[in-house]
């Protein structure tokens, strides 16, 4: 699906990631920043590469900060952030979900 | 009203629908139900992300025995419909729905759940319901909002609403609150469902804290809602039963006993006949006490 | 080769430094022989001086070990004033062997490496940009870390030969008479600088608040002191407090601390005449404040408090639940002022704290102790040296000695963010888990095994969940997945003494 808008969901509170959406034409490409990066950067950019991919999401650049938040956060703010950037957070992806 | 005298109910801790690291920590005070709030404690602006995540913690999280609850926006937004869808697939146990006027509200919730259900194959009728009422209308509507659904377990008073609705605001005494507490609480033993109390706000006034939960454990509610996970060891505190009133209780547990032996079909104690109410007030303070872990291991009464 | 805790250690260096691989945590009976050190006579008349720069050039060349201490914590004026002198001196191929070094010591450190001016380092800890710099390769010789009581024994040993003391006090006469509870700078005891002052060939205190002759209480005494240095100021009194003082309102934390109480509530050793160290930081003073009030319920009394000392324990001094308070440090203002208003508040020195060579130390009389742990494996080996990132950023302090307790009970989260705080196994072993008995979480206990008594003692405590350690370490990689794995290089960055002097970890550069 296109890109209508860039988006941002989550904060940059501990425990939080915050994610930026906005329109790609090279993949997925992720700007990431974490304390833990080293440990689990790879995981990190799998899970929000997975979520944008079930929203048919092919190409998009992503800036992510994260503090440290689990998997299931993770994939909640790439799920906000995704249907924030295709207009369409009132019909909520129940496939995705 | 659904399992109605199963559960303690004591503790109904509040946890901001949009905070991941309250989100993800809310199991581990040991509150008897959480409730994440995707209504007043999200801007309007976070509406849909504090959803997201409330989901996905509940998919994902361990909150080991403790009743999930999700305050979902009023039916009178636009959030309410996708709340109820999205919590009823995530398969919480119970939605609480804000500022309940009537008992029209609760039908329309039900049909709204069992829809939900229907769509996302869940079990018909594993979702339960509550309802906050926060109006002099709620307040005079309470009797036949408790008896409004079978999926019902509880009525909860929320005090900061309802005392501005009614011209006034909150005292250290609570009299304002008086005939509310008191219509909430008789609707909720009609019906046979489960009566909260409304929120303590003030973490500095652990006194005025204690008094509320004192004067509302006197009057028969089950529990209170908190704000602050600091609050549920002080309301245990209050609702821990005394060595007495467990001696008691163990009496009359030791009697059922003794007259199922018999196969009698007449509890009695010291030649007196037990009451069904007295049986169940034993039972209910037998459940107190584990839960307050004043129980070994032979159901005997620790010293502390 | 690996030593007995299972930890691989570079032999050419361990050859290389005459060390010895840690073995046990039982330090036996020997024989020790103590150094002393050199006296420069005087009559005493002619030791104030207003030039750091005079007396560092009388007393500082290439090669020498200098020392400070670090009760000024980030308040510390006096390190960076000498040191800056000693670089802009050109001296070359210092060892420095502070107490500790703080945040504030940390881009002075890291241009007399650069210059080499420090060629060599022994510390407790460091943190921040130093830790990060010398993780990074930054320092060719290994950094020696090594506890509190470890580094009393190696001063004693001579191990470590300071040949020039800087001190900082916030009083002193002009003979050197000196404490750490008068002045603007206080910081209440002096008890690592009073090693230093023992045991240094020179001895320099710098001062900003000459007293009139003969100051007393004399924690330093004129008889170890060479000069008095007049500054204008020696710390920034805001900063001297450890700044976790407050009483914590984290509810996990609260929830952690209330766990730590129960344990010790329930512990055979909660008795009265019991004694306990619980140190800083916002869970330990929690701790203390549960403690106060399980005491004055079952009416109990301790007979003393160890360690750094914080303001709710000089409290419990005041209230009369503890007799003694056994002072080597102190983290905030309120535990200084105690120790001069209140006789039974004791200085001890790091060898009276901690050191194990020693004819009896106050930790080996200590009942409870609570402590921290940046991770703990499996087998309850505790790493407080290095972050989960594999870079520098702790201390020792005092927890290999300290965990010497009949109770040594590692309080920490089970996660952190999304870090595992119970792992299988350590990146930096310091603590050995033989002397580590129970982990409190927030999710519930582990105890060690080894402990079968404990085991028994906490089966059924009420609320109080009780978990293997290896039951509790899947619950922290179920919730924060599988890490990968830390890369090193094969370069020694570090080693870590244990507390008898042995090594029982080497840290490696890390690789990025």
């Amino acid at each position: 699906m296109e890109i209508k808008q860039t988006a941002v969901a989550g904060t940059l509170e501990s425990s939080d990631i915050q994610i930026m959406l906005s329109k790609g034409n090279d993949g997925i490409q992720i700007d990431l920043e974490s304390d833990v990066k080293k440990q689990f950067g790879d995981q990190i950019e799998s899970v929000i590469t997975e979520t944008l991919k079930k929203f048919d999401i092919d190409n998009a650049k992503v800036k992510a900060v994260d503090k440290g938040a689990l998997d299931c956060v993770i994939k909640a703010r790439t799920i906000a952030v995704a249907q924030r950037a295709l207009k369409t957070a009132d019909q909520p992806a129940w496939e995705v979900l | 009203m659904a399992d109605n005298g199963e559960r303690l109910r004591r503790t109904m801790m509040f946890v901001p629908g949009n905070n991941p690291a309250m989100v993800k920590d809310a199991g581990i005070y040991g509150a008897d139900s959480i409730m994440f709030d995707l209504e007043d404690a999200v801007s309007m602006a976070e509406k849909d992300a504090a959803r997201d995540l409330v989901y996905e913690a509940l998919q994902t999280q361990d909150y080991g025995n403790a009743e999930l609850v999700v305050r979902v926006n009023g039916s009178d937004t636009p959030y309410y419909a996708n709340d109820v869808k999205a919590m009823v697939k995530a398969g919480v146990d119970v939605i609480r729905l804000p500022k309940t006027e009537d008992a029209g509200m609760i039908e329309d919730l039900e049909k709204d759940v069992l829809a939900a259900e229907k769509q996302f194959g869940r079990e018909e009728g594993s979702t339960h319901l509550m309802a906050a009422i926060e109006s002099a209308k709620g307040v005079l509507n309470a009797p036949e909002i408790a008896a409004a659904s079978d999926r019902m377990i509880g009525i909860a008073l929320s005090a900061e609403d309802y005392t501005t609705d009614m011209k006034t605001h909150r005292y250290p005494d609570g009299a304002e609150l008086e005939f509310a507490r008191n219509m909430v609480l008789h609707a909720a033993r009609a019906a046979g469902i489960a009566a909260f109390d409304t929120v303590f706000t003030n973490m500095d006034d652990p006194e005025g804290f204690y008094r509320e939960t004192r004067y509302i454990h006197q009057l028969g509610f089950d529990g209170k809602s908190l704000v602050n996970p600091r609050q549920i060891a002080m309301v245990n505190k209050v609702y821990e039963p005394t060595e007495k009133e467990i001696e008691n209780a163990k009496n009359v547990i030791n009697a059922i006993e003794e007259a199922r032996r018999k196969g009698s079909g007449v509890i009695s104690m010291n030649g007196q006949m037990v009451d069904r109410p007295v049986v169940m007030r034993a039972q209910r303070v037998m459940k107190l006490a584990k839960a307050s872990n004043l129980l070994d291991e032979e159901g005997n009464y620790i010293e502390k | 080769m690996k030593n007995s805790v299972n930890r691989e250690l570079p032999d050419d260096l361990m050859k290389k430094l005459n060390y010895k691989d840690f073995e046990t945590t039982d330090i036996g009976h020997p024989d020790i022989q103590r150094v002393a050190p050199k006296v420069h006579v005087t009559t005493g008349n002619d030791k104030v001086v207003d030039s750091i720069e005079d007396v560092v050039k009388k007393t500082v060349k290439d090669g020498m070990t200098i020392s400070f201490h670090h009760h000024f914590r980030n308040g510390d004026f006096v390190f960076n004033k000498v040191m800056r002198i000693i670089i802009d001196l050109g001296i070359k191929d210092l060892t420095l062997a502070p107490s500790s070094l703080t945040g504030v010591m940390n881009d002075m450190v890291i241009e007399a490496i650069k210059k080499g001016t420090i060629t060599n380092i022994t510390s407790s800890g460091m943190r921040g940009s130093l830790g990060d710099f010398v993780s990074h390769g930054g320092l060719k010789n290994p950094v020696i870390f090594r506890s509190h009581g470890n580094r009393a024994r190696a001063i004693e040993h001579g191990d470590i030969k300071i040949d020039v003391a800087f001190l900082g006090v916030p009083n002193a006469d002009k003979l050197g008479n000196a404490n750490g509870m008068q002045g603007d700078a206080v910081f209440g005891s002096l008890g690592y600088a009073l090693m230093d002052a023992q045991y240094a060939d020179r001895v320099v205190l710098l001062t900003d608040n000459i007293m009139p002759y003969p100051n007393t209480p004399a924690s330093i005494k004129q008889t170890q002191v060479d000069y008095v240095v007049k500054v204008d100021k020696v710390g920034d009194p805001d900063k001297i407090g450890s700044g976790a003082t407050r009483f914590t309102k984290d509810p996990k934390e609260l929830k952690i601390a209330s766990t730590v109480n129960d344990v010790i509530v329930n512990s055979p050793y909660f008795k009265d005449g019991f004694s306990f160290q619980t140190g800083s930081g916002g869970a330990a003073l929690a701790v203390t404040r549960y403690l106060r009030q399980a005491m004055i319920d079952n009416k109990i009394k301790a007979s003393f408090a160890l360690g750094g000392i914080t303001k709710p324990t000089t409290d419990l001094l005041d209230e009369g639940l503890v007799s003694r308070v056994m002072d080597v440090q102190d983290f905030d203002k309120g535990a200084a002022e105690s120790m001069h208003t209140n006789p039974n508040q004791q200085e001890i020195d790091a060898s009276w704290y901690a050191d194990p060579d020693n004819k009896g130390a106050m930790v080996d009389q200590l009942d409870v102790v609570i402590l921290s742990a940046l991770e703990i494996d499996t087998g309850f080996n505790v790493n407080v040296m290095t972050g989960s990132d594999g870079v520098i950023r702790g201390a020792v302090g005092g927890h290999q000695d300290a965990a010497t307790a009949k109770l040594t009970i590692i309080s920490a989260p089970l996660v952190r963010g999304r870090i595992a705080t119970v792992v299988p196994k350590v990146t930096t072993n310091v603590t050995p888990g033989d002397s580590v008995d129970v982990l409190v979480t927030e999710y519930g206990i582990a105890i060690n095994p080894r402990r079968k008594d404990l085991q028994e003692a906490f089966a059924n405590l009420p609320g109080v969940p009780v978990y293997t350690i290896e039951e509790l370490q899947k619950m922290a990689e179920a919730k924060v997945g599988k890490p990968k794995p830390l890369e090193f290089t094969d370069r020694t960055v570090a080693l870590v003494e244990y507390r008898d002097g042995s090594i029982i970890d080497a840290i490696h550069e890390v690789k990025d």
